[in-house]
């Protein structure tokens, strides 16, 4: 399977943290009721089918930045990368060879990546929408709104899959 | 007695003919007993020119009887000399007549150089009258005040001219004269009006009284007097952010006391020249020192936030914790707003029960502080419990014991009005004692209920180890859902001792005694795995809070009330 232009989706409510989950296609995000997003894989992706391993996953997405070393500060998150939609956050290296690069999805302000997946990979796979996670973006307040527009339903994303999946079949 | 002796005379013949008004005169004479300030300003100013005149009088008193016949009968004629020998700005040049009366009507003085009229009429009844009337309509209640009046800065300046003056006149008398020796301005016209208020208003002034009477004069006639000052000590004057001149009473007197006599008069006239208009009256204010009242919450809804919740001006969750406190409070005390603080707070869907959580509001100029015992009889006809109350009290009741049943009765009419909260304790409280509220805040213990969900299916055995671990140490960074509005850090805190109680399968109800500042609900569910450890990890399944309950917050403030 080859890399997949992110498709994004929108919304369902979870009780766990009172927010929303927005699950994209190569990521999810996640917003709690006052605009943070937490992005995460979405079930459709590559590296979450069976029978892959991951072997490492970089936050070193270019010889002069890495997420790793994003710092913000104080209540106004001064000093964090700022993040467009296609922005990558991080690398995935499977056993196979296949390397996937992993977007944003969304414009905003780089708050945190997840070290844990960094030295436990397999989380990535057990809990993809919890412990799995791969960053936390904060979109600018003028933005929150617009962000969740250029995102898919829960119902248009699995529309989405199931398309996809004729689509694959018919050709092959 | 005129207070002025035969050693003051060439200072205040000086004074008086560049244009002082003699209660000013007194001041630099050094007259420091109250009584002479209080007579009438046309007395003042027919007695003084009697004393200047009084050598000449002691020559034609020796002087048998005729001769004064004589003068009186050129009293019209001399009156009239008088009037016309008056320059226009009535520099006190002195009429010819002896008789004191006539020669008042006649030499009044226009407005005082060196208080540009703050003592002349400023500090005579009918001015006073005029500020009491607006006391008395701002409708404050009050059992006394204190009188506060600004005085525009460049008064300071002229002070300062006029005692360089004097300094000097007093010199060629061999006599010296520091800057202490002088009365102060405002102590002398406390020393007239404070009697004057308090017999217009009833009550006596008290400089501890939380009612404050505010006069505030200008006088932008002379506005640049004290520009000079900025070029000669550029220091003392920094831009200050909110004020709009940086010419304040304490930059010029801090100038003043810098500045070389000989820079000071190149600069600025000695004696100060005469003003054209008096001071004008800025503002006259009235404000009540504020008013504290606290006292414990309880909180049985959980659908109730602690402040009012709107976003983009549409209310998202009706009322408030703090406006079903505060809203009676406000109406009783007449107070124009007011502050809530508590020590810590809780979600909107969280409880608080046991002993609740102290709270305090800071009532902002209270209009009423006093209230009536009728006023608490017909409060208590809503509580009939009262009545066995209040007849404990003696007929010698104090003002402090009504204050107290009378918010007693306040906290019946909260708790009755709701019952999404209960109040207790409510007292009235320093400003000071709210410090140990905010202690709390930090450094104490809270106790918590919580109603778990787990995925995977549980025994009893499965949550039983959870009862013996003792302080347990977590790591929390920053919850997602407040990480918008707060700083992203760890924060290291203490699980001191947990109970649980099994309820089925996926539920059992969890009792925690923590630190405070501890994110409960992030202690159970994980918070996407960053509070670590959590009950998820800890149990090796996913758990979720159903519910979340404040059993106590271990602060021991305010004091509990016996009933």
């Amino acid at each position: 399977m080859s890399k997949e232009n992110p498709v994004k989706t929108t919304v369902y409510y979870s009780t766990l943290t009172g927010g929303r989950i927005i699950p994209c296609d190569n990521t999810g995000s996640i917003f709690a009721p006052r605009r943070i997003c937490v992005i995460t894989l979405a079930g459709s992706h590559p590296v979450l089918q069976s029978g892959k391993t991951i072997k490492s996953i970089s936050y070193q997405i270019s010889t002069n930045c890495s997420r790793l070393q994003n710092k913000v500060s104080g209540k106004f998150k001064r000093g964090a990368q700022f993040l467009t939609e296609l922005a990558p956050l991080c690398k995935i290296y499977c056993s196979d060879g296949e390397e996937y690069t992993i977007s944003s999805c969304v414009r905003g302000r780089l708050m945190e990546v997840n070290e844990n997946i960094l030295h436990k990979p397999s989380i990535l796979q057990e809990k993809p929408s919890t412990e799995g996670y791969i960053a936390v973006v904060l979109p600018k307040f003028e933005e929150s709104k617009s962000v969740t527009e250029g995102l898919l339903t829960q119902k248009e994303y699995e529309e989405v899959v199931v398309k996809r999946l004729k689509a694959t079949t018919a050709a092959s | 007695m005129f207070p002025l002796t035969v050693e003051n005379k060439h200072v205040a013949q000086l004074l008086l003919s560049t244009g002082t008004c003699p209660r000013c005169i007194f001041r630099f004479c050094g007259v420091d007993f109250h009584a002479p300030y209080k007579l009438p300003y046309k007395e003042l100013l027919s007695e003084l020119q009697k004393f200047l005149k009084a050598e000449e009088d002691e020559l034609v008193s020796e002087i048998p009887n005729p001769p004064p016949k004589k003068i009186r009968l050129q009293e019209p004629e001399d009156q009239i000399d008088g009037m016309d020998s008056l320059s226009q700005n009535g520099e006190g040049k002195l009429s010819v007549t002896e008789d004191g009366s006539s020669s008042s009507k006649n030499s009044n003085l226009n407005v005082c150089n060196v208080c540009l009229g703050i003592l002349q009429d400023f500090c005579e009844k009918e001015f006073i009258k005029k500020v009491c009337q607006k006391v008395e309509a701002s409708g404050f209640e009050f059992t006394n005040l204190v009188l506060s009046v600004s005085f525009p800065p460049q008064l300071s300046v002229r002070e300062h001219a006029a005692w360089l003056l004097v300094k000097q006149e007093m010199g060629k008398q061999s006599l010296s004269l520091g800057r202490n020796d002088i009365v102060q301005l405002k102590e002398a016209y406390k020393w007239i009006t404070h009697p004057l208020f308090s017999e217009e208003l009833g009550v006596p002034i008290d400089g501890k009284s939380l009612f404050e009477v505010s006069v505030v004069f200008a006088h932008p006639e002379t506005v640049e007097d004290c520009h000079f000052l900025r070029a000669i000590c550029p220091d003392c004057f920094k831009p200050a952010k909110n004020k709009q001149s940086v010419f304040t009473r304490m930059a010029v007197m801090k100038a003043l006391n810098k500045i070389k006599e000989e820079d000071f008069r190149k600069q600025f006239p000695c004696p100060p020249n005469s003003p054209k208009a008096v001071c004008t009256v800025l503002e006259i204010e009235c404000a009540h020192g504020a008013v504290f009242v606290a006292g414990r919450y309880n909180k049985y809804s959980r659908n109730l936030p602690q402040t009012p919740w709107i976003i983009d001006g549409e209310r998202k969750l009706e009322s408030s914790v703090e406006e079903l406190i505060s809203d009676h409070l406000l109406k009783v005390f007449k107070a124009e707003s007011f502050n809530f603080s508590s020590s810590g707070r809780e979600d909107v869907d969280v409880r608080t029960l046991g002993n609740g959580r102290p709270f305090a509001i800071e009532l902002v100029n209270p209009h009423r502080v006093h209230f009536t015992s009728q006023e608490i009889k017909e409060l208590q006809q809503v509580n009939h419990f009262m009545t066995w109350k209040l007849s404990c009290f003696c007929n010698s009741v104090t003002e402090l014991e009504l204050l107290i049943v009378f918010l007693f009765l306040i906290l019946q009419k909260i708790n009755n009005s709701s019952n999404k909260i209960q109040v207790r304790d409510l007292q009235l409280v320093t400003r000071e004692a709210i410090g140990h509220m905010k202690e709390g805040e930090e450094e104490k213990t809270k106790t918590y209920s919580a109603l778990i969900w787990t995925n995977k299916a549980i025994q009893r055995k499965d949550i039983e180890f959870l009862d013996d671990i003792k302080d347990l140490k977590i790591d929390q960074k920053t919850p997602l859902r407040v990480l918008h509005r707060r700083p992203l850090a760890v924060r290291t805190r203490i699980i001191h001792s947990m109970e649980t109680c099994y309820v089925d399968e996926h539920h059992f109800r969890l009792y925690l005694k923590t630190q405070a500042g501890t994110y409960i609900k992030e202690f159970v569910h994980g918070d996407f795995g960053r509070t670590k450890p959590n009950i998820g990890s800890l149990m090796d399944v996913t758990a979720d809070i159903l519910e979340l309950d404040v059993e106590s917050v271990d602060v021991d403030w305010p004091p509990a009330l016996d009933d």
